[in-house]
């Protein structure tokens, strides 16, 4: 009864190959070109803990920017229809297809010095070029619609019947929302904020282009790297290994979540 | 993601390029390629030269153009270039030591000035001082980094420590300083003047002291691992008698010592 596989499932299992080993060399040969050790010392390097310690805190600020108020914005384009709202879901995901140096480009032209909005910026008393919340914003702009995409995906999933009979049990809609819709829509929401954290934490180009680099305030971990790429390229690989480990423990803690959640099912 | 995108980006302006070079050869197409890897204040004079080095020698040139030690850290790291022209004659010197690369030449000098958006009330190197003005210099990495602290280091300490402490940005390579400051972002910063006249109107530059002004001059040298050394010797000699060295005349680099 034994069949040999198929033609088509080598084909599968070769390409399964191929794509692992592409995706994976470079990042193990981070490790294999630094050792432990290295890592250790690299952390002890003038700048690095500062420039972790600062990804860490801007990425952290712009997530909770993104969640407060992506949500609300992600299930309304989930649960309405209006007129132009597929022109209004286009232009929400456009950054994910922009070039990172685009959006610095764009952010320059909105709210940099010279931009369209730079008067009301500085009139504001706001100081985004060469200051860390200039940091956030890059991170804000280019990971959100990471987050929002996903989320509205994951509010649309929802069944409409669970929503409903909270509004005739006497719900009110905001209500609804936080009571039902978001404990139902989590396991979503949070591979999301998995994707857009991912996304934040490695952000480079518009970091650079609109808030520059100066340790402690804008350099971030990829212009940490960027920075010790020529002069210490043994302290840029070990940084390296430290990102693609605190990234991967980010994923690993998210998709634990994310499991669990899926697991436990019921909104509380 | 990220990387994908820039990869395609990079891949559509490469064929962009190309697409350029072969009009510009009447569609001869299978010349030699020639890759050049050199400092970022040299883009526009050497964009302005290669068609003319393309045609004379039938080659397709490639220019590369990054902060002089990115390009050195890559020839270290085995990418194969056929010249390597940095913005000061040490990183030549570097590879050198190293065998990987020909005995450096110079090529052309350039001036180290201070540069200020055109509309700025900044006069002198003591204005940059004031607290509140944002200054962009480049990262320590960078030879112009590495000019902007040896001139700053000549200046009475309490001014150059003033300078440091108003700075805002360390940039990877020129680009980035005369972006920041042509965008506003940024008050006062230290390039080379040929930067400066590259912005057309956008930015002015200030001399500095000739005491504080660093000999800024540019090397030049065929790697070890090139693929063309021969035409790589080509260029390099066009560099200093031919068009390229007429380019960076106009862009206003200086003759080699």
């Amino acid at each position: 009864m034994k069949r040999r596989p198929g033609r088509f499932a080598v084909l599968l299992t070769l390409c399964l190959a191929v794509t692992l080993t592409f995706l994976t060399l470079p990042i193990v040969a981070i490790f294999l070109d630094s050792s432990p050790a290295d890592l250790i010392d690299s952390l002890g390097e003038e700048g690095a803990l500062d420039a972790l310690w600062l990804s860490l805190k801007t990425t952290a600020i712009s997530i909770a920017i993104i969640l407060l108020v992506g949500t609300p914005a992600a299930y309304l384009l989930a649960t309405r229809s209006f007129r132009g709202k597929a022109f209004v879901v286009t232009l929400v995901e456009l950054p994910l297809v922009l070039p990172p140096a685009v959006a610095g480009i764009a952010l320059l032209a909105a709210v940099g010095p010279s931009g369209i909005l730079g008067g009301t910026v500085e009139a504001a008393g706001v100081e985004l070029t060469f200051a860390t919340a200039g940091v956030v914003v890059a991170l804000t702009f280019v990971a959100s619609p990471f987050y929002v995409r996903q989320a509205m995906a994951a509010f649309a999933s929802v069944d409409r019947v669970m929503l409903d009979a909270s509004r005739t049990l006497g719900a009110s809609e905001a209500r609804g929302f936080l009571r039902v819709m978001i404990p139902v829509a989590l396991p979503g929401l949070v591979a999301g904020t998995a994707l857009a954290l991912g996304r934040a934490l490695g952000e480079f180009g518009a970091t650079l282009m609109f808030a520059g680099s100066f340790e402690g305030i804008t350099q971030t971990v990829p212009l940490a790297i960027y920075d010790r790429f020529s002069t210490e390229f043994d302290a840029a690989l070990a940084l390296s290994a430290v990102l693609v480990a605190v990234s991967a423990a980010i994923l690993l803690s998210v998709k634990l979540v994310h499991g669990s959640e899926v697991l436990g099912g019921a909104p509380r | 993601m990220r990387r994908m995108l820039a990869l395609a980006a990079a891949a559509v302006l490469l064929g962009a390029g190309c697409g350029d070079d072969d009009g510009d050869d009447g569609g001869s197409g299978n010349g030699t390629r020639l890759v050049v890897s050199a400092a970022s204040s040299m883009s526009e004079a050497l964009e302005a030269c290669a068609p003319e080095f393309e045609d004379a020698e039938d080659a397709d040139v490639r220019l590369s153009f990054a902060g002089s030690d990115e390009l050195a850290a890559q020839i270290r790291q085995g990418a194969r270039v056929d010249v390597y022209a940095a913005a000061n004659t040490s990183l030549p010197e570097e590879l050198y030591g190293e065998d990987l690369l020909s005995e450096p030449v110079e090529f052309a000098t350039n001036e180290f000035v201070l540069a200020v958006p055109a509309d700025s009330e900044i006069e002198s190197a003591g204005d940059v001082a004031q607290p509140g003005i944002k200054v962009v210099v480049g990262s320590e990495s960078v030879p112009i980094g590495s000019y902007t602290r040896e001139s700053l280091a000549k200046l009475p300490p309490d001014q150059e420590q003033a300078i440091l402490g108003n700075v805002v940005s360390n940039e990877p390579d020129v680009k980035g300083i005369v972006g920041k400051l042509s965008q506003g972002a940024g008050d006062a910063g230290f390039v080379y003047v040929t930067d400066v006249n590259a912005t057309g109107s956008d930015l002015k530059a200030i001399d500095l002291p000739d005491d504080l002004e660093p000999d800024v001059t540019y090397g030049a040298g065929v790697p070890t691992e090139a693929r063309e050394p021969d035409l790589g010797q080509e260029f390099l000699a066009g560099l200093t008698l031919g068009p390229c060295a007429t380019a960076l005349e106009e862009a206003g680099f200086g003759p080699s010592p």
